[in-house]
């Protein structure tokens, strides 16, 4: 009687609202969205939950409601909660006979499991039956699933099933299956590398949608290896041309344009396969040509195609006319108003300069613009587009721009790859000392603790090196000028801990050494460092180690100073420090005092930083003490290798001592001879004699920073470049007779030329503002040209030419076209580009060359029987007698205006015409959900609203 | 490779959840809220692109879109043209609203297993394989025929029911 009652509960449910949900489902939602607190969200979840976890337990509950039930499991989990006790369930119901049952099981499943989860074993039995059922949903749900749980191991199971599954009559079956496979070479390539081919069959495949699915895969497997599958080429230009061409379907139609889909995912294929690869290009430039074309800069996907080309072209064998036609949709994107073109622009123009470094020139104007956009995005992309242009010329805008930037912004994922770059920049590009050292301070202050702790070191050793050249006096200024600009700013609250310890190194090192300040002044700053940062044990070790330098320069130059109090309280309290290493350098600090003139000279000599340190690992200075000690009847020392018998980290260590590495394990505390330790230990009397242990130990400490020879410059790698110019893009491949940095300079100084250049580029700079519709910037403010004349390199010229020929600004297009020829660089580029008379994109192409098909000639790849060349028959025949892309789609248009017919609901213009205000559906609806009893609450007001509307 | 697919209200309440790439469960809730406050800090009228390396590893790219109470974004990779999958949130929209006549936020909430079917016939493995809004909406109603037709026995307890089935 009781399950009666449910099951008529259940049909009166059905009808009401219309979701096909209960009206418990709809108080849940309701009561979470009134919600006023995440607290009071929480108890109705958990209690939500609490009543499930009965419901799903109670063997009485039908098993429709067992399908929403488990719906409502999914929900509370998307929200956040923990519904581990339904995971079962689920994989019950994926063994569940009806069909909405399965679905729901295997829906719920892949949501809540994952393939490391432990419950999918259970659930791959099921896949295994289901993808033999004989109804095609039931097999179409075991892929889905599959692509989502089967794991590695799991992988065999189920393996000759989805490949049987690949000749299944439905379509939607192949795609899936496809896609199945696809994803199983993603887990794992060895276990279906022999599968392979069949995505080539698949490519042929009637259906477009399944021969869409299949470039998929096909894409993923050229970027790994595009030599096997160059002979794809022709097929797939051809697909694509055909595709162009409208021959698909034209369900696949998608505002107005045909299959846009294919044809970028072909684009991106035939990128990968056309790089650097003329003759593989040489095909591919018809149909680039044609799709530049037929572009249509009007919708979005339109522009997403140009797009796509634009990347494509970027990505193969150049063409001179292909790059013009790019370069010139670059252009449009970058006039855009839309952020989202503007955005692609940047990105497309990012992969042209890569090939024409003098694009960029064009459109400078508009990068500054996106520069100063507020859009985040745009800016950062911007950004990004710097950063691939900066040269020597001008990498100081550059990276004071990032700089700007990475000061205020808070992100710090972000602000930590702004810093790099900018550090990378600086490092690369630096024009001098100087500079670098106060673009790295800047860089330090904002966001010390975000840059790699190497280009700390680098910085260091940078000032202790110098330029490496000879000029000491270039040197000492350059340390004079870092020293002064530390001591204006490490009084400054709150700075980096690795910049702190730079610092804390160049005062200790260089403070004293122009004599411009007293060393108790440096010592007295130190000691402040060390006072302000009481828990940072690095920079206090930095900070103790730069006092006990200057003390022993003051005491090697003979000068006698005092103590300060406070100093001597810091060292005392050092001395009790918990960390060994700062009592260690305390303790030394305080020996360092005792000591006369000579012996500290020995030990610590003045500006010795880049010294190389001889360490005479043999100690053979002490061959006399042992000596000494054997005839007093001393045992000899048996290595430690030999007393156990174990290969010891010694001798391992010994093979390799020239990559000693700083950042890996360190094994040197133990690598050290005993006898050397034994002299450093010992009582300090044993100090004076011999100064290379104590050095050594400096060494140790400072291993870090202190530059001793090639080891470390081999790990550092990166080194900083001080030899002036290197031009990061050089001239694309088919130019290379020009040298690779004239074009600019010889423009600035040729005065003819640089007139009638400069006013056809700032009347371009004119049209670009015109274009973009800011009528209010139609006179483009100084400041912004001398960004973009510093940024793009052309300094006073433009400035002038603005000035003068500002009346030219009304002039159309053509001149912004012929303002890319009359340079004399590009002039002899073109002449020279290798393909000579592909295509031109002026005229329209004629339609007489043979078309081949590429599903004959994808049968001749898979047969080797039937590998006749289709190309070699007349144009006529083989138009006639080969099925082409057209006869082979045409049933299915057929079946598609069919059934267009009995449903009036498909088709484009009915989507249209829902769009318009059909108020009446929504009011209905309104009514519906009012009936039912959810209301629209504060906290969601315009919860009814149609959101396409 | 599509990553992930995120529907959220302007509130930050997760509407539909999908993942394609790996990310543990407990995480999920903190990509909603990392993505929210993304969302929620960008003014209208700019690019519906932003970069998420940050929650979502190197490389990834979000694109958005805001509907009325809705955002709808799109987590992929680098494999993937901006544009088209901006295009691609369109076309899952049309679906939606040819499925639902005037989709509102109401119609995802209740009926989120139709959109993970539809979602499911766009998007398998992270992969897109369909694109054809009509093609989408067939099979979407065949799936939806053929339940109906199998709907009768699941009425019964599921106790009587393994009773008969043994």
């Amino acid at each position: 009687m009781e399950q009666l009652r449910t099951i008529g509960r259940e049909l009166a449910m059905g009808s009401q609202g219309g979701w096909g949900q209960s009206k418990e489902f709809l108080d849940l939602v309701k009561s979470i969205g009134e919600a006023r607190s995440k607290a009071e969200e929480d108890r109705i979840i958990s209690r939500e939950l609490d009543h499930l976890k009965r419901r799903l337990a109670d063997p009485d509950v039908p098993r429709r409601k067992m399908k929403e039930l488990l719906l409502r499991l999914v929900y509370a989990e998307m929200l956040g909660h923990d519904a581990s006790f339904g995971h079962i369930h689920a994989v019950k119901m994926t063994h569940d006979e009806s069909l909405p049952l399965k679905r729901t099981g295997y829906l719920a499943v892949s949501l809540f499991l994952d393939e490391r989860h432990d419950l999918v074993i259970l659930v791959v039995n099921t896949i295994q039956k289901d993808l033999r059922s004989d109804n095609y949903l039931v097999v179409c749900a075991a892929l889905t699933a599959a692509c989502r749980l089967i794991g590695e191991e799991a992988i065999p199971a189920v393996l000759p099933q989805v490949v049987e599954l690949l000749a299944h009559p439905k379509e939607a079956v192949r795609k899936k299956a496809v896609m199945a496979l696809h994803r199983f070479y993603q887990r794992s390539p060895s276990s279906v590398s022999h599968l392979v081919s069949n995505f080539r069959k698949r490519l042929c495949d009637n259906d477009p949608g399944v021969m869409g699915a299949t470039l998929c895969p096909l894409y993923d497997l050229i970027l790994e290896d595009p030599n096997s599958y160059k002979d794809l080429v022709v097929s797939f230009v051809n697909i694509l041309k055909q595709v162009a061409e409208r021959r698909l379907p034209t369900s696949y139609d998608y505002h107005q344009m045909p299959a846009p889909f294919i044809q970028i995912k072909l684009l991106k294929i035939l990128a990968v396969l056309g790089s650097g690869d003329k003759q593989a290009s040489g095909n591919m430039y018809m149909v680039l040509g044609d799709i530049f074309r037929k572009g249509d800069t009007a919708s979005n996907i339109g522009n997403a195609i140009l797009y796509e080309c634009i990347c494509c072209i970027s990505s193969i064998f150049p063409n001179a006319k292909m790059l013009d036609a790019a370069a010139e949709t670059t252009s449009k994107f970058l006039k855009s108003d839309s952020h989202n073109l503007k955005y692609m622009g940047i990105d497309a123009l990012g992969r042209l300069i890569k090939i024409n470094p003098d694009i960029a020139e064009e459109h400078q104007l508009a990068v500054i613009d996106c520069l100063e956009d507020p859009d985040d995005t745009l800016k950062r992309k911007t950004f990004e587009l710097l950063y691939k242009m900066t040269k020597s010329t001008n990498v100081e805008v550059i990276v004071d721009r990032m700089i700007e930037y990475m000061i205020n912004i808070t992100d710090h994922h972000y602000k930590t790859e702004i810093a790099s770059r900018c550090v990378e920049l600086a490092e690369q590009f630096a024009p001098s000392n100087q500079w670098f050292i106060q673009t790295m301070n800047k860089v330090f202050e904002h966001a010390g603790d975000l840059v790699n702790i190497r280009v700390a070191h680098n910085l260091m050793r940078l000032i202790a090196e110098g330029f490496g050249e000879e000029d000491e006096g270039a040197d000492s200024q350059l340390r004079s000028s870092a020293v002064d600009s530390y001591l204006r700013i490490v009084g400054e609250p709150k700075l980096p801990s690795s910049f702190l310890q730079i610092i804390c190194w160049v005062l200790g090192e260089y403070g004293t050494a122009d004599g411009k300040y007293s060393a108790s002044y440096i010592i007295g700053k130190l000691y402040d460092v060390a006072e302000a940062h009481p828990t940072d044990d690095t920079v206090r070790a930095y900070a103790i180690s730069a006092i006990l330098k200057i003390f022993a320069f003051e005491i090697a130059l003979g000068r006698k100073i005092d103590m300060l109090p406070e100093c001597q309280s810091l060292i005392d309290e050092l001395s009790a420090s918990h960390s060994t290493d700062l009592q260690q350098r305390a303790y030394e600090l305080q020996a360092l005092l005792g000591l006369d003139k000579q012996a500290v000279e020995n030990v610590m000599p003045a500006d010795a930083s880049c010294e190389d340190i001889e360490i005479d690992r043999n100690l053979s200075f002490l061959n006399g003490y042992v000596q000494q000690a054997f005839e007093n009847g001393a045992a000899p020392y048996i290595p430690e290798s030999e007393r156990s018998g174990v290969v010891s980290v010694v001798n391992y260590k010994a093979q390799d001592q020239q990559e000693t590495s700083a950042h890996a394990l360190r094994f040197e505390a133990y690598e050290l001879p005993p006898a050397a330790s034994q002299a450093s230990i010992s009582p300090t009397t044993d100090l004076v004699p011999v100064p290379e242990p104590s050095y050594y130990k400096e060494d140790h400490q400072m291993s870090r920073s202190q530059p001793s020879g090639d080891s470390l410059s081999g790990e550092f790698g990166l080194k900083l470049r001080l030899d002036g110019v290197q031009k990061k893009w050089g001239r694309p491949a088919y130019s290379s007779s020009t040298p690779s940095s004239s074009t600019s300079s010889q423009q600035a100084t040729n005065g003819g030329v640089s007139s009638e250049v400069g006013g056809s580029t700032s009347s371009q700079a004119r049209e670009s503002t015109y274009g973009s519709k800011r009528q209010q910037a139609t006179e483009v403010s100084a400041e912004k040209q001398r960004l973009a004349a510093s940024l793009f390199g052309k300094a006073d010229r433009k400035a002038q030419a603005g000035r003068k020929t500002a009346k030219e600004s009304s002039s159309t297009e053509k001149v912004a076209t012929a303002n890319a020829t009359p340079q004399p660089a590009k002039e002899q580029v073109i002449p020279s580009a290798p393909p000579p008379d592909l295509l031109d994109l002026g005229e329209p192409v004629s339609p007489s060359p043979p078309l081949a098909d590429p599903f004959t000639q994808l049968e001749g790849l898979l047969g080797p029987a039937s590998a006749s060349p289709v190309v070699s028959e007349t144009p006529a025949s083989s138009t006639s007698k080969t099925p082409d892309l057209m006869s082979i789609f045409s049933d299915d248009v057929q079946t598609g205006v069919t059934s267009g017919s009995t449903e009036p609901s498909l088709g484009v213009n009915v989507v249209a015409a829902k769009k318009g205000p059909s108020l009446q559906d929504a009011l209905q609806k309104d009514a519906a959900a009012r009936q039912v009893g959810v209301t629209p609450t504060g906290n969601n007001p315009i919860l009814f609203k149609d959101l396409l509307g | 490779m599509i990553q992930a697919v995120m529907i959220m209200s302007t509130q930050g309440k997760p509407r539909l959840l999908k993942f394609y790439s790996y990310h543990a469960p407990e995480k999920h809730q903190d990509l909603v809220r990392a993505v929210f406050q993304l969302l929620s800090a960008r003014p209208d009228s700019v690019s519906n692109f932003v970069k998420v390396d940050a929650i979502f590893g190197p490389g990834a790219k979000l694109i958005y879109k805001h509907l009325a109470t809705l955002y709808l974004g799109f987590v992929f990779d680098g494999s993937e043209n901006e544009l088209a999958v901006l295009d691609l949130v369109q076309v899952f929209v049309e679906t939606l609203d040819r499925c639902f006549k005037n989709v509102c936020e109401l119609d995802i909430v209740f009926n989120f297993n139709k959109l993970h079917t539809i979602l499911d016939e766009m998007i398998l493995g992270g992969q897109v394989i369909e694109t054809s809004s009509e093609q989408i909406m067939r099979s979407v109603e065949e799936i939806a025929r053929l339940e109906k037709q199998s709907n009768t026995t699941s009425l019964i307890p599921k106790s009587i029911s393994e009773r008969f089935s043994r």
